[in-house]
């Protein structure tokens, strides 16, 4: 089912924790709320399941206006950061909850129950462990349970806040995958949240960039990536440098220079150039590129990252070269992007 | 109505739909809040009321009358001298305790910390009738005792006894959960620079854990000064003598001095009633340095 | 343990912080002089009554009658206890109004106040021509001098027992969890009675029996409101006491001994339920 949010606006005692914003999630897909704390985005995911209702605007589910309903009836499934697992049912009845308390009209037989919670243990591999109590499992092994409860309801909606944030890295990976075949083989509409723009651009089909209540942009990982439309986008996705530059008449200065690279139609004045660490090539000489002195150079895996001192105000920049190129330090070095961005303050 | 607009739930959001999921409805709470409320009036209000209302039914002036009956004053004199000695012996009963359980491993401090929480499952009379048992002209010290001139049952030192056996664990009981918190760690870090064991224990280990001590102290004096059916069964009764402010209490409610019964009653229950407050804002002042069981 | 296992059984791990010896020493002397060797002196007197007039004591009706009425009196208010003390424990936790501390304070009143004080007070508040009783009387209710005063008694120095065990429990309830039940579609009803008073069961268990072993052995609060008929409202440990009277030792030592004998029994049975409940739930209640 597609979920539309219109226009929500949400505050916490006068202070606006999202402000006027709009999404469109598609049915079928898996979407990622990434922010850094503070940003709203589990704000925005508990408007969704109903568990807070905003100051102003709507939000459908389907053609549903789904914000006059209650969290129990909005039929969404929703799976906690800390599992929230009842801690004095076993695993089955945990599964089964959602089904079991349902009003005699829409509830299944109880062999029927059984059954769909063991379908889904089975779908989460936790086959045999159907009469284990929470405490008895590992942190990864709740998460399965909760994400089972959460889809035995047979959710309009699939909302999970932080779901690997409580592991350690190991079992973090692993199970990121596996949420992706689950996804692949249900079909639920998912929206998870993260601070983790590994597991965002990793896992989701689309990533929602949020800061301060607002969204920045919203796209394919590629598309938030290699196009990021804010310098907040810039900084907090991947690594990145920013210069303080100048525009004049389609050029770009830095300080006194011209560093070779053109801004066709945009207007003169001072802005800022982003651009990524690998987008760069190096030059040999300088007639219009960007030269400075190497303060430090460190091998990182198959790259070797180097720190470079720009121009009179020793502005650092980071690029990435390849291990075999050597750069000692207060050796000169001159490059210019491949790829860059300017924006406006 | 000043009620009407704080009557809320802890720290739930004002809007309407938030409240369906993680509270009851208002008129669920208000029915909620009104029969703990009347529950609280008939079981632990009222009896303190009827306590200070009958002690001043005829006035203060035979309230203060009452308690300057030699007898009375005897009592309030025995009792004061039984704390006076059984609170500090509790008292450095419950740091050696805590401080061999909280600081060390080895081997059956389980089963330890299960005898000393023993007292506290004993009935009270039961707890004096084995001192009885112990001390009577039957058993086997009472001969040698009496021939020795010694007397412990029926007089100070038995009740000493009863009392010290009746709060025996309460010091040991909050300092002990405090103490494990608080590992050790500060102690080793005292001594690797150069404290000895005792200065480590009083400039590093105490002020930690002062306000639990002090906290475990005023229970024990509390139930110190209270103690009515171990002491009752040690004392013998004897006017003037043995009869401890509990124990006067009983006399003169039996003999229907009620005014001069519940004048004692009123000096007893403002004692708990200090003992009440103090605990109250020791714990919203030092709750984290207060063990976290408050339970007896 | 691994580090320790090379150099064999050892009673106490190495540890650089003095003093183990003396703390010990004067923990097991006071512990031996104060608690065991006056409680092993009533096993030893017990057992020298000899088995058969152990049991012909502790079969006398009169103390069949009284360990009963202590006992059924005790479990009556250990249940009113336990509703009453849950819903004063939920008050207190989750809601916010005026006086909420005082309330939270006065619950540690029957552990401050001296049972003898609470027990005249209650019975000035229920006797026939008390403060409630007279207004009971005419409606042929009596409550001071019955079993039923021994339950009010019972009540009021079992409660805290209830509430001080229940409410940290519930303190820590996370709303996560909660929250997960409303999203299950459960409404309010069903997450309490499903979700959050299960969840309380090892707590409620746990605060039951420690009012009712508190209550099965208690005197002073008792013995004034209780009228102390033998047969009808004579309990346990007031018998103990006539008996000490009457210098009929052997039959105070043995009601005494089944009543040690059922406190431990107590104990056991909560340790036990605090064993089930961290295995099961993951917390000691």
């Amino acid at each position: 089912m597609d979920v539309r949010v219109k226009d929500i606006r949400k505050e916490f005692s006068h202070l606006p924790a999202l402000e006027n914003l709009s999404l469109n999630i598609r049915s079928g897909e898996l979407i990622a709320l990434l922010g850094p704390s503070g940003s709203g985005k589990t704000t925005l995911l508990r408007l969704i399941a109903g568990l807070e209702s905003p100051t102003r605007g709507t939000i459908y589910f389907g053609e549903d206006d789904a914000s006059s309903k209650t969290v129990q009836e909005r039929n969404i499934g929703f799976v906690f950061q800390h599992y929230a697992l009842f801690r004095h049912m076993t695993v089955l009845d945990n599964v089964a909850f959602g089904l079991t308390i349902r009003p005699a009209a829409r509830r299944p037989a109880k062999a029927e129950i059984r059954r769909r919670a063991l379908d889904l243990l089975d779908l989460v591999q936790l086959s045999g462990l159907e009469k284990r109590y929470p405490a008895q499992l590992s942190g990864g092994q709740r998460q399965r349970v909760a994400l089972a409860r959460a889809m035995a309801v047979e959710p309009n909606v699939l909302l999970l806040d932080e779901p690997f944030g409580a592991l350690d890295a190991q079992v973090r990976k692993e199970l990121r995958r596996w949420l992706r075949e689950i996804h692949d083989r249900t079909g639920h509409t998912t929206v998870f949240v993260t601070h983790d723009q590994d597991e965002a651009l990793e896992l989701a089909d689309r990533v929602v960039v949020m800061s301060k209540g607002r969204i920045e942009q919203v796209g394919t990982p590629d598309e938030i990536y290699d196009e990021p439309n804010s310098p907040f986008v810039y900084g907090f996705i991947g690594q990145s440098n920013c210069l303080p530059i100048r525009v004049e008449a389609g050029q770009i200065w830095l300080e006194d220079r011209l560093i070779g690279l053109s801004a066709p139609g945009e207007a003169d004045g001072p802005a800022k150039l982003f651009f990524r660490p690998h987008d760069i090539e190096l030059v040999d000489g300088c007639g219009g590129c960007l030269a400075g002195i190497v303060v430090q150079s460190r091998r990182v895996a198959g790259t070797r990252h180097v720190e470079v001192e720009l121009g009179a105000a020793r502005t650092r920049v980071e690029i990435e070269l390849p291990p075999q190129r050597a750069a000692s330090d207060g050796n000169r070095i001159a490059f210019r992007p491949t790829r860059f961005k300017l924006f406006r303050d | 109505m000043a009620l009407d607009a704080s009557l809320s739930a802890a720290d739930a959001p004002a809007s309407s739909n938030v409240r369906a999921a993680t509270t009851e409805s208002r008129a669920a709470r208000v029915v909620i809040i009104g029969l703990s409320l009347l529950f609280v009036a008939l079981f632990l209000v009222a009896p303190l009321v009827v306590v200070f209302t009958e002690a001043f039914r005829n006035g203060t002036e035979e309230f203060l009358s009452a308690l300057s009956d030699p007898d009375t004053f005897s009592a309030i004199q025995l009792t004061l001298l039984v704390a006076g000695i059984s609170v500090p012996l509790n008292l450095v009963f419950g740091i050696a305790a805590s401080w061999a359980i909280a600081k060390f491993e080895f081997k059956g401090k389980a089963f330890l910390t299960t005898l000393i929480d023993l007292p506290f499952s004993v009935s009270p009379v039961v707890s004096g009738l084995i001192f009885v048992l112990l001390f009577s002209s039957h058993s086997l010290l009472g001969p040698w005792l009496q021939s020795h001139g010694i007397k412990i049952l029926f007089a100070v030192p038995g009740i000493v006894l009863a009392t010290v056996f009746v709060t025996f664990p309460f010091v040991a009981r909050e300092l002990i959960p405090l103490m494990q918190e608080q590992g050790t760690s500060d102690e080793e870090a005292a001594l690797s620079l150069g404290a000895s064991g005792w200065q480590t224990f009083w400039y590093v280990t105490l002020p930690n854990i002062r306000w639990g001590l002090l906290y475990g102290v005023l229970l024990c004096n509390a139930r110190a000064m209270g103690e009515f059916g171990a002491v009752s069964v040690v004392s013998g009764h004897i006017r003037g003598v043995t009869n401890t402010m509990p124990l006067q209490v009983e006399i003169l409610y039996n003999e229907y001095s009620f005014v001069a019964a519940f004048a004692v009653a009123a000096l007893l229950a403002l004692l708990a009633l200090v003992t009440l407050v103090i605990k109250s804002l020791l714990e919203l002042r030092y709750s984290a340095q207060i063990a976290a069981s408050r339970r007896h | 343990m691994a580090l320790t296992s090379d150099r064999g059984w050892q009673f106490r791990q190495p540890s650089v912080i003095p003093g183990f010896g003396l703390a010990l020493g004067v923990t097991l002397s006071w512990l031996t002089l104060i608690v065991l060797i006056p409680l092993s002196g009533l096993a030893w007197r017990s057992s020298s009554l000899g088995w058969q007039t152990f049991w012909s004591l502790a079969a006398d009706p009169r103390t069949v009658h009284a360990l009963w009425i202590s006992f059924g009196c005790a479990f009556l208010a250990a249940l009113v206890n336990v509703v009453f003390g849950v819903l004063l424990a939920w008050v207190l936790v989750r809601y916010r109004f005026p006086g909420r501390r005082i309330i939270d304070a006065m619950v540690d009143l029957p552990f401050a106040l001296p049972t003898a004080v609470a027990g005249i007070a209650l019975t000035t508040l229920y006797a026939p021509n008390g403060w409630i009783g007279a207004h009971l009387a005419p409606l042929g209710i009596k409550i001071a001098f019955t079993p039923w005063g021994i339950v009010m008694a019972l009540i009021f120095v079992g409660l805290p027992f209830v509430v001080r065990t229940v409410q940290p429990i519930m303190e820590e309830i996370d709303r996560e969890v909660e929250e997960a039940a409303a999203t299950l579609g459960a409404n309010r009803f069903q997450t309490v009675s499903r979700i959050l008073l299960p969840g309380l069961l090892p707590a409620v268990l746990t605060g039951f029996a420690l009012a009712l072993a508190r209550g099965v052995g208690e005197y002073g609060s008792v013995i004034f409101i209780a009228g102390n008929l033998p047969y009808v409202s004579e309990i346990a440990p007031l018998l103990i006491v006539i008996r000490l009277e009457e210098f009929n030792y052997p039959a105070a030592t043995a009601i005494a001994a089944l009543m040690l004998m059922i406190s431990f029994a107590m104990l056991l049975v909560i340790n036990l339920i605090q064993a089930w409940s961290r295995r099961r739930y993951g917390y000691g209640a």
